[in-house]
């Protein structure tokens, strides 16, 4: 009885996209980071040394590039680093974090929470609460409104 | 610390007259409410009915006595008291998106208003037509301008804009003032010029990285002109110094998003945002840092009252854990969101007091010095 007869094509219509000042984001592709060097932290995993190896993972973080496939290998070693520490050994990992270390292993746990496997949920929860303690709610929102991602 | 609660809907904007007896503020809908303080009580003396869309930004210019409105309608409107009643003149703003914020410049002979049309309108009195003209300012800016401040020369205008920026233009107009002596910002100055640009691909941050960024909410200068402060919605704070273009201070915070920002000295200034209290922040000219000062707001009363069995089985079945504390609801003053901060007295170099209105309907007045009283180890430089 109410039904609009008429035609909504309309409205899948985006107005912006005819826009010819439209906001278009330029992403530079500078200073491309490669990730982390998988081999020197598979070496330092065996042996236990997992702060180095942590360390190690989370600099030089792949942000600028739009290659996904860095990324992913990037994401893949970090998470190796992280299902890899003993829970006691967290906090201080964290604790050695500077301002913006802390930002980005949230990106990096968030990103872990994505895709989840046996058992890496309960681990990244336990990296999640210590890095939350430090950074708090705004290194959340940061990684909410960061354009540069992991 | 006295919280007003004017009503249940959320204020959107606000603005004191020249002694601060009467507050006009938005309610939310299309008008504007003015009311007049008796005491401690407040009552409504006019409603200012003219727009056609929520009124998002109202400005009380102290001097010559004139309200300017803007509102998702896209129209303006510049009040004038005659005798007991407020009579509007409409300005042509020529956008066609919602305005979002206005502001009277210092010498009240402009004004300009931020948009979701990606522009500024910058708008004086042509005497000889006896009609308000407004001129644009378009370039750069990408997206909605959020926020505006005047430069205390009536010139600069800083603009936060949701394309991450914040920006300093000048809006220099050459039929309603003379050319300006140079600043630290800059000293050539024609309509519409950038003399600053925050963000990545503009001045490089220099504590933070400043890459990434959010929208910027709030922009303040400080009382001389020569410091710019704005908060951005990635928890971050940041100060600029006219003229030492490569320094950026920024602090990201452990809080939401701060909506507003304020300076209360030359140094210091307090910030409000989706955390429900005011937060204050001391910046450090010559090391070129801000730190976080701390929370302003009323202490907390922890009530010692032991905690039945019925009420740790109600916790456990509501939130998960039996603990004591019960947060029924925020111990701060504000119950929701701050969205607007206003100093009262003082001025943004000596402030003594200033105001906060939020989503809550409530208006909360801080004073400086009770705050400096009561909270031990907070020290406003």
């Amino acid at each position: 009885m109410a039904k609009n007869t008429l035609s909504s094509r309309f409205r899948k219509l985006d107005i912006d996209e005819f826009d010819e000042n439209k906001f278009v984001d330029d992403h530079d592709e500078a200073v491309d980071n490669q990730g982390p060097d998988a081999t020197e932290i598979d070496n330092l995993i065996r042996i236990g040394d997992t702060m180095t190896a942590f360390q190690l993972a989370l600099r030089n973080p792949p942000l600028n590039t739009k290659n996904p496939a860095i990324k992913e290998r990037a994401l893949a070693i970090v998470l190796r680093v992280l299902t890899s520490f003993k829970s006691s050994d967290i906090e201080p990992a964290v604790k050695s974090l500077d301002r913006s270390g802390v930002d980005l292993l949230m990106k990096y746990i968030y990103r872990g929470f994505e895709k989840p496997s046996d058992n890496s949920s309960a681990i990244l929860l336990q990296w999640h609460e210590k890095a939350f303690a430090v950074g708090g709610l705004g290194s959340i929102v940061r990684v909410l409104t960061a354009r540069k991602t992991v | 610390m006295s919280y007003h609660s004017f009503l249940l809907e959320p204020i959107s904007c606000h603005s004191w007259n020249k002694d601060r007896t009467q507050i006009a503020l938005c309610p939310n809908n299309h008008d504007v409410h003015i009311y007049k303080k008796d005491g401690t009580k407040w009552t409504k003396i006019h409603e200012l009915k003219e727009h056609n869309g929520q009124v998002t930004g109202i400005d009380w210019a102290p001097e010559s006595n004139r309200i300017v409105t803007c509102g998702t309608d896209r129209n303006a409107y510049v009040w004038s008291l005659k005798g007991e009643v407020w009579k509007p003149t409409l300005v042509i703003l020529r956008i066609n998106r919602a305005a979002r914020c206005v502001s009277w410049s210092p010498k009240e002979n402009k004004f300009a208003v931020g948009s979701g049309s990606r522009l500024i309108s910058i708008c004086y009195f042509e005497q000889e037509n006896d009609w308000w003209v407004c001129k644009h300012i378009k370039k750069p800016i990408r997206s909605t301008v959020l926020s505006l401040d005047w430069h205390p020369n009536n010139v600069l205008l800083a603009a936060g804009s949701c394309d991450f920026k914040c920006r300093v233009f000048s809006a220099y107009i050459k039929e309603v003032e003379e050319k300006p002596g140079p600043t630290v910002w800059g000293s050539k100055m024609p309509f519409g010029e950038v003399l600053f640009e925050s963000g990545p691909s503009g001045v490089s941050g220099g504590a933070g990285d400043g890459a990434g960024g959010g929208w910027v909410h709030g922009v303040c200068f400080s009382h001389s002109g020569n410091r710019l402060a704005w908060t951005s919605h990635d928890s971050t704070v940041a100060i600029a110094e006219g003229g030492k273009t490569s320094t950026i201070s920024s602090l990201s915070s452990e809080t939401l998003p701060l909506l507003c920002v304020s300076f209360i000295t030359e140094n210091s200034l307090v910030a409000a945002g989706h955390d429900c209290y005011p937060v204050l922040f001391v910046y450090d000219g010559t090391k070129g840092s801000v730190t976080f000062g701390g929370k302003l707001d009323v202490p907390k009363q922890t009530s010692q009252r032991g905690i039945s069995a019925r009420e740790r089985f109600q916790n456990l079945d509501r939130r998960a854990t039996s603990s004591e504390t019960t947060e029924q609801g925020l111990e701060s003053l504000h119950k929701n969101s701050i969205s607007q901060i206003s100093v009262l007295e003082g001025g943004k170099s000596k402030c003594s007091t200033f105001c906060t209105t939020g989503m809550d309907g409530g208006m909360v007045t801080w004073d400086v010095k009770s705050l400096e009283s009561a909270l031990k180890d907070l020290k406003i430089v």
